[in-house]
């Protein structure tokens, strides 16, 4: 991002329009006079579709959808396939945070998700403890591989970044395959339930449990967006140099980017070793983290809802296209390539509009 | 560091050289050189209070550079920047930002994928009270802050008299729009120094009318204002003090009507063959004429 | 000693002309290319189809037949390259880089599993298998065809050198490097010229492939993905951008490594190149003989 030529460029052409009323004030601190009114922002009608994907109720209807999939389904193997799209969905989101917000490209995600898993599943099997308790030591533990990955890279450019995060997920990845504690290539056993080894083993009840806790993690991950970090992140994804004009650290804006992102992973990894009570390297490749890294980009980047289903869509995709098993990852990566080509904004992208709710100034100026 | 002046009624081009009691920005022998080509050597000018100051030269004279080292995106080789008595050389563009300085960007440097509002929110960055507990919340100072961040946002683009749609992508706006966005983010930053990079090219005639309106009603805020800009007649009739840069050096400081009449300045800036008249024109062209004048190309 | 110098020259030397193809493209357009690594799988796969399709002539002449391949596979893997950037990377140039970015990985995963498509999940062994006479140089260890494939890798990399030193092709690559626009202004042909570069790099990773495959006996499809990591970091640690840079960044990458197996154990390798490659990112960002990059904007 160095634009390093301050060089002329043509002036566009610029199209005279009438004067609009402009009211001068003196005085300290911004001026009080208001100028012409917002415009609604309903311009031409929205279609239904436009109405459906843009509703305050999306959260609430997603919701609705997760908890009621086992009234139609609920062998225990679609359970199984249920709980682990929704763990895949809270990936997602967090990669979102890191990919989406902040426009900066993570392709070892699958380590911060081993961190949280060996993390919680070797302390919950070594002291023999409910997987629970373990969740303040793996925030502790992830946040710090957030620094320690993000502090050294996050000044170089980005696109280092990315093979830089590539590395580290072969590190991390392999340091599990090697080391004593974390079971070697074969991994480690028995890990303990959430709540202990007989509260909640239910597959219908376990999976009620990731929807409504993954559900939070959507929630808390798109107010993020929403705040003054998230707007921050955002200013650094469109430029850089002008978001430090502005006042904003691009590089503690995104080092809390990315340990967002470890956070979110770290979770995700606690709930999946609470699912399989065993896990093993060769659930942490490259291919996981291409995979979540799908899911952002097809759904759409920065997009709450798009992300979610996308990482519903790629989830449940083995299951829906059985006969395509032998070319559904290269349909992945021609579709990737597709994507951004074509639509890189992703199939349900990010709204372009800000709504009348939040666009609105409120109704007695603040002096 | 004499005692302040009263401001004169905003015509700062006829106002004679003032005294500014406190100054805000002070380069002293600013030094620059790209990879042994000397942009900028021994620049000194300052930047009082309240005031308005514009910086012009010939292309490549060291202007948008001397910007670049005061706010921080370049890192000059010797020299100093105080800002109100600090130093800042060597500090990174945001904590240069932190200490009340705002840019505009010669070329419009919006975040375009993002809307109107959201772009000047990114001024109320900096003094907007919102941690991140507050976000994931929602606490109540988290929509307090939120519909600030909104009402300051409308209340700026209200000021630089924004037309068209708010709430829409920043980029569908054109392009004189994009121009008053960018100094509204700047402005929402609530600066003591605001620099703007060439406001006015690529502007029409009533939008550079308007922007000359619009100057002046920022200064009138209090805000000090650093110009870097082409358009001799709108130097002439909003600066206080002009500073001359050549060969990355000053060659004349002063009130607008001493510096039009400095043989060197009009040599350098304009030219061997110009003369008064030429910039009399100039001058009036902006109050009303016909044609968009450009000064310093050579 | 002298066994592990001569162990980290000698995958140095392939991690050299692996890493000269991701430099060269990142030199002109200023693009990670993800899928390069794929280039030398598609390579070794190539090589290993013509292998078989040749038939007996591999019997009798093992080494003439694999020079003729590696001949055929640094064409088919430089269509290939030249391929990937006309379908993906051309209709985004412009676009954000990290738009680039996600593309380029969506190709190594096109290249990765179209592969597996084609020749199947399991790994396959080369009929030519380069064992054979070793003799002895100061302790170490030395077959004639670590020889030979050194001296292929060297030879190609001089090759390269002269081409992008003293070519007229070379001074246009040069050119788009320093400024697209400008060099497009001069008359140059830009997609030509970057098609080319395409061409070489990939060109020189297929032969990278090839030799791999010959020596080592056995190909998959993931086989390059590992070896793109490694290529990557050979090119930092040498300045990416920087043609002879880059291949002594390989051979130090080699070397490193050759040193950090004896220390630490072979399973801790690529732990130890990946370090490497961090360390070198905070340390020196521009590798050893990168130019010192200028103060932003």
């Amino acid at each position: 991002m160095s634009a390093g030529d301050a060089s002329q460029e043509g002036t566009p052409h610029v199209e005279p329009g009438p004067q609009a009323g402009q009211g001068a004030q003196a005085g300290q601190g911004p001026p009080v006079k208001h100028g012409p009114p917002v415009k609604p922002v309903r311009g031409r009608g929205p279609s239904v579709v436009t109405r459906l994907m843009e509703t305050r109720y999306l959260g609430w209807i997603g919701l609705a959808i997760a908890l009621g999939a086992p009234l139609i389904i609920a062998t225990p193997y679609a359970l199984n396939v249920m709980t682990s799209a929704a763990i895949f969905v809270m990936l997602a989101v967090g990669l979102n945070i890191v990919v989406g917000y902040c426009g900066l490209l993570d392709l070892g995600y699958a380590a911060f998700f081993a961190v949280g898993a060996y993390t919680g599943g070797v302390m919950a099997a070594e002291l023999d403890i409910p997987l629970i308790a373990t969740v303040p030591a793996v925030l502790v533990v992830t946040v710090v591989a957030g620094i320690v990955i993000g502090a050294p890279t996050l000044r170089l450019r980005s696109d280092y970044l990315a093979i830089v995060t590539l590395g580290f997920g072969e590190i991390i990845r392999i340091c599990a395959t090697n080391l004593e504690i974390t079971g070697g290539p074969s991994g480690i056993y028995g890990i303990p339930g959430l709540f202990g080894d007989d509260v909640l083993t239910e597959p219908a009840a376990f999976y009620y449990l990731t929807v409504l806790i993954v559900a939070v993690a959507v929630l808390l991950a798109a107010r993020l967006g929403r705040s003054r970090l998230g707007r921050a992140w955002r200013f650094v994804r469109e430029d850089e140099d002008a978001a430090e004009a502005m006042g904003v650290h691009t590089y503690k804006v995104k080092l809390a980017a990315y340990i967002g992102g470890a956070v979110w992973g770290g979770m995700a990894g606690v709930l999946f070793a609470a699912h399989l009570t065993a896990i093993s390297p060769p659930s942490f490749t490259f291919l996981w983290s291409a995979l979540v890294l799908m899911a952002v980009v097809l759904g759409g980047m920065g997009s709450t809802p798009g992300v979610v289903v996308g990482a519903v869509f790629i989830s449940l995709a083995p299951e829906l296209l059985r006969d395509l098993a032998d070319y559904r990852f290269f349909v992945f990566g021609v579709l990737l390539i597709l994507v951004m080509i074509v639509r890189p904004q992703g199939l349900w992208p990010h709204r372009s509009q800000e709504t009348a709710r939040t666009a609105a100034r409120s109704k007695e100026p603040v002096a | 560091m004499s005692e302040r002046s009263e401001r004169s009624g905003g015509r700062g081009g006829s106002s004679p050289h003032k005294e500014h009691s406190m100054t805000l920005l002070q380069v002293t022998d600013l030094r620059l050189s790209f990879g042994g080509v000397r942009a900028i050597d021994g620049l000194s000018f300052e930047v009082g209070e309240g005031e308005i100051v514009s910086v012009i030269g010939p292309n490549g004279a060291g202007k948008t550079s001397a910007f670049n080292c005061v706010t921080g995106f370049y890192k000059p080789i010797g020299g100093s920047v105080l800002l109100d008595g600090t130093p800042v050389t060597g500090r990174r563009p945001a904590s240069i930002a932190g200490l009340g300085v705002s840019r505009t960007f010669q070329n419009p440097r919006l975040f375009g994928e993002l809307s109107v509002l959201d772009n000047v929110r990114a001024g109320t960055h900096l003094w907007l009270r919102q941690s991140v507990f507050d976000a994931l919340l929602h606490t109540p100072r988290y929509r307090r802050s939120e519909q600030e961040a909104t009402d300051e946002a409308h209340r700026w683009l209200d000021f630089v008299g924004l037309r068209g749609e708010r709430a829409g992508l920043v980029r569908n706006l054109p392009y004189g729009e994009q121009r008053r966005v960018e100094i509204a983010r700047a402005l929402a930053r609530r600066p003591k120094l605001l620099l703007l990079d060439e406001p006015a090219a690529g502007l029409n005639h009533t939008e550079k009318a308007e922007l000359l309106d619009l100057i002046r009603r920022i200064r009138d805020l209090g805000t000090a204002i650093a110009l870097i800009e082409h358009d001799m007649g709108l130097v002439m009739e909003v600066s206080e003090r002009v500073v001359v840069l050549n060969f990355g050096r000053e060659i004349a400081v002063g009130a607008p009507a001493e510096v039009r009449r400095d043989p060197a300045v009009v040599e350098a800036y304009l030219g061997r063959d110009a003369d008064e008249e030429e910039l009399a024109a100039a001058r009036e062209q902006v109050r009303g004429g016909r044609e968009e004048v450009r000064g310093g190309t050579d | 000693m002298a066994q592990l110098v001569w162990n980290g020259l000698f995958v140095g030397s392939f991690y050299a002309l692996v890493a000269l193809g991701y430099s060269m493209v990142y030199g002109v357009i200023k693009l990670l290319n993800f899928a390069h690594g794929d280039l030398y799988m598609l390579g070794a796969f190539s090589g290993f189809a013509m292998l078989g399709a040749m038939g007996g002539l591999v019997e009798s002449q093992s080494l003439l037949a694999l020079l003729l391949v590696l001949i055929a596979t640094m064409a088919v893997t430089g269509m290939g390259g030249v391929a990937l950037e006309r379908l993906a990377y051309r209709p985004l140039r412009g676009a954000p880089r990290l738009s680039l970015l996600i593309t380029a990985v969506g190709a190594s995963f096109a290249l990765e599993y179209g592969t597996r498509i084609v020749a199947g999940p399991n790994p396959r062994v080369y009929q030519v298998r380069l064992g054979g006479t070793t003799i002895h140089v100061l302790g170490a260890r030395i077959t004639v065809q670590q020889l030979v494939l050194v001296a292929i890798a060297i030879g190609l990399m001089f090759a390269l050198n002269w081409l992008v030193m003293r070519s007229r092709q070379g001074r246009a690559m040069r050119a788009i490097a320093l400024d697209p626009k400008a060099a497009q202004l001069m008359g140059i042909d830009v997609n030509a010229v970057i098609a080319r570069t395409f061409f070489i790099g990939s060109a020189l990773a297929g032969a990278a492939g090839v030799m791999a495959g010959g020596y080592y006996g056995k190909i998959d499809f993931l086989m390059g993905f590992i070896i793109g990591l490694k290529a990557f970091t050979a090119a930092v640690i040498g300045g990416i951008g920087n043609m002879q840079g880059t291949m002594l960044g390989g051979l130090v990458l080699g070397l490193l490594e050759s040193f950090g197996t004896d220390l630490l154990g072979g399973e801790w390798r690529d732990v130890f190149a990946f370090g490497c490659l961090i360390l070198f990112l905070t340390v020196r960002p521009t590798g050893l003989l990168g130019e010192r990059v200028t103060e932003r904007v």
